[in-house]
């Protein structure tokens, strides 16, 4: 049979190669570096502070905010939750897992939010942004693994990296959405009162967006925490970490440990921005409600079990 | 009264390049062939009015008309493709955009269909929206949208959210934000068609209650013209961007401009719409101390009456009926003093005509009264209804 590739081959593996090795890597590296240095910033402080606080002084605290945001049943799910961590013995990894998915979703919303409000604002911004979204969502993350290494070197920021690439889309897309979707009449009445185009975002588009905007956070976070056992082949640490050797080794005890901690953490942090959201109508969620809705079908957190194990 | 709003041969026409649909509109060409030629939509052709200070105008016309696309216009919400609405010296559709702004938030509110609430913050703050994005400082801005609440009746509820209130009470909230800024026009979009009838009535009472003392200039935008007929000092009827009759209601009603206005003033209640002053005849009555009930009987005779008032100099003293004074002439012949009647229905001009119905079941004829008291004119009873039948059967 003849085929196309009897004419002509391309040989893009090299082309792609050519681009990353002799090019990008020589002249941007420094540059990449230096891109590091914000990232670094934040995770150290993040680590420092979450790692110096004791144990139990963490666990009440968090348990307290989840009451404020969620209600009763999130704030005893989390003292459990936080406890049982800390009995299988991987509570240092937990916080250093916390600490990098918090910076990863800090600089996703940095981001993510005025992509999101220029892509509102611009038909034109939001139909060049839409394919770079897709592709981000669907290209494996193993495929830029090995460009981030080479830019960016292994260990936790390159990790936290590949994380931000990762879990991105979700906040840009629903702050778009959010946005768009105030009714139009309220951005007219607005209008019609002499508001600014900032006066008008901050004032009535923002505001009104927000709870899409809380959903995006949520799905962004949820995603940041999928990549923590990924960003561990790059050399980031934490529950990632101990799930990866435990499956280099074959120790099937040590990577369910890990896994369940991570499931708990998502668990946890889910519920909690889940309860921000919703915040104009706090109420309190009975335990067993809570334990009924971990099995819901639209928690992310079951996907994330069989990611983990 | 002075020119406030001055729309001078408006245009808006929908789609890309604008001009080109504007000269063939020019040209003669009726808007289905622009639309086959060019894909433009004309949305207001040609449109003008002069609204004066501390009236109200309303634009009457069914959706599509383009009179939300003309209100709109008013303020800069849509830019009209040709034509100038001057706005005290201002010229609305050429100004700058800080300019706009700058009359959007000083001199022109606007209120909207479905009340445009902002749902995520209390009554109070959305009365106060307007007074905020001027950068007043919240105290103040406070004490302000308290007093637009107090004119509209709704001080008690500005911690609430506006979904926990009806819809008369959101439109009610609605009015108080476009009066907080203390506005000189105020545009009203459809205001109360999304009100249920019986609130809608209470709604435009209402508005006229508060006109009374605020004397806004108002630019009312309705397709239901009882509605129009009820608020409008002017009245503009709209079809397909275009106004097909401006006038008073009076002068609507009652000759209507083509088929299409007549369609319209046909289901109309005219009793609302005419007044004691469409039905009045001349001030025919007696004099008290010269004429006697002889004189009074060959009056009546002559104007083919059963009644007739008597007047003392300019008073009136009351009114005399054609049967009491045969009566009186065969038992003595005497004056007109004793067969007085002193309780008799009396109107003004402006009294609308629905008003004289209970008036006329005492079948003396209403005496028409001017300022001072004095008799202006008569109406016979059997002229109010035959004026509403008549009109009905002409139309």
């Amino acid at each position: 049979m003849v085929s196309p590739s009897d004419f002509l081959t391309i040989p893009l593996d090299d082309w792609v190669n050519f681009f990353v090795k002799d090019w990008l890597v020589p002249n941007f590296r420094p540059a990449f570096r230096a891109m590091q240095w914000p990232i670094t910033q934040v995770l150290n402080t993040l680590d420092g502070v979450l790692n110096a606080i004791p144990m139990v002084l963490f666990t009440v605290g968090l348990s307290l905010i989840a009451w404020r945001t969620a209600g009763r049943g999130v704030a005893i799910f989390t003292l459990f939750a936080l406890a049982f961590i800390d009995m299988i013995g991987l509570w240092p990894e937990t916080m250093t897992t916390l600490s990098m998915v918090v910076t990863a979703v800090f600089f996703c919303t940095v981001i993510g939010i005025p992509l999101g409000i220029a892509a509102a604002a611009s038909d034109r911004f939001q139909a060049a942004l839409r394919p770079v979204l897709d592709i981000m969502q669907t290209i494996p993350s193993f495929v830029y693994l090995v460009p981030i290494v080479m830019l960016f070197g292994v260990g936790m920021v390159p990790g936290i990296i590949a994380t931000i690439i990762f879990a991105l889309p979700p906040i840009i897309r629903l702050t778009n959405l959010g946005i768009r979707n105030v009714r139009g009449d309220l951005v007219e009445a607005a209008t019609a009162f002499g508001a600014t185009a900032w006066q008008t975002l901050w004032e009535v588009q923002f505001p009104l967006a927000l709870r899409t905007v809380m959903a995006g956070l949520n799905q962004t976070l949820m995603l940041a925490l999928s990549m923590v056992v990924i960003a561990a082949l790059i050399g980031a640490g934490g529950l990632g970490l101990t799930v990866y050797t435990g499956l280099g080794r074959l120790d099937v005890g040590n990577a369910t440990a890990g896994g369940i901690g991570i499931v708990l953490l998502a668990i946890v942090l889910d519920r909690m921005t889940q309860g921000l959201g919703e915040k104009r109508s706090v109420r309190t969620v009975s335990l067993a409600a809570t334990l009924k809705s971990l099995f819901s079908p639209r928690a992310v957190s079951s996907g994330q079990t069989e990611r983990a194990s | 009264m002075p020119v406030k709003v001055s729309v001078k041969n408006i245009f808006k026409i929908f789609g890309m390049e604008p001009h080109r649909g504007l000269e063939l509109l020019k040209n003669g060409r009726s808007k289905e062939d622009i639309f086959e030629e060019t894909g433009q939509t004309v949305g207001v052709e040609d449109a003008s009015f002069d609204v004066e200070e501390g009236q109200i105008f309303v634009v009457m016309g069914l959706s599509g008309s383009g009179k939300s696309t003309l209100v709109r216009m008013i303020n800069g919400l849509i830019e009209p493709s040709a034509g100038q609405i001057i706005i005290d010296g201002d010229d609305v559709a050429s100004c700058s955009p800080a300019r706009l702004r700058d009359i959007r938030r000083n001199k022109v509110s606007m209120v909207f269909q479905h009340f445009a609430l902002f749902p995520h913050k209390t009554v109070a703050e959305n009365v106060a929206f307007g007074l905020k994005i001027k950068g007043m400082p919240a105290e103040e801005r406070r004490r302000r949208a308290m007093e637009a609440l107090a004119q509209v009746g709704l001080e008690s509820r500005a911690d609430s959210y506006p979904d926990e209130l009806s819809g008369g009470m959101q439109q009610r909230v609605g009015l108080a934000r476009g009066l907080a800024a203390e506005p000189e026009i105020l545009l009203m979009d459809e205001p109360f068609s999304a009100l249920d009838p019986l609130i809608r009535r209470d709604m435009q009472e209402e508005l006229l209650e508060l006109q009374r003392t605020l004397k806004k200039t108002i630019i009312f935008i309705t397709h239901d013209l009882n509605e129009a007929l009820i608020l409008g000092n002017q009245i503009a009827i709209m079809r397909n961007g275009r106004f097909v009759q401006t006038g008073t209601a009076e002068e609507i009603v009652a000759n209507p401009a083509n088929d299409y206005v007549a369609a319209f003033t046909q289901d109309i209640d005219r009793s609302r719409v005419f007044t004691a002053d469409s039905v009045a005849g001349p001030a025919d009555a007696v004099q008290l101390s010269t004429d006697t009930a002889k004189n009074a009987i060959e009056r009546m005779e002559a104007a083919g009456s059963d009644a007739i008032y008597v007047l003392d100099g300019e008073r009136i003293a009351g009114a005399v009926t054609y049967r009491d004074l045969t009566a009186l002439m065969r038992d003595n012949g005497g004056a007109l003093a004793s067969a007085l009647i002193t309780d008799f229905p009396s109107a003004r001009r402006s009294t609308p005509l629905f008003e004289l119905y209970s008036l006329a079941q005492s079948g003396l004829p209403i005496a028409v009264t001017n300022r001072k008291g004095r008799l202006d004119g008569v109406i016979a009873p059997q002229a109010v209804f035959a004026k509403l039948a008549g009109e009905a059967a002409a139309a």
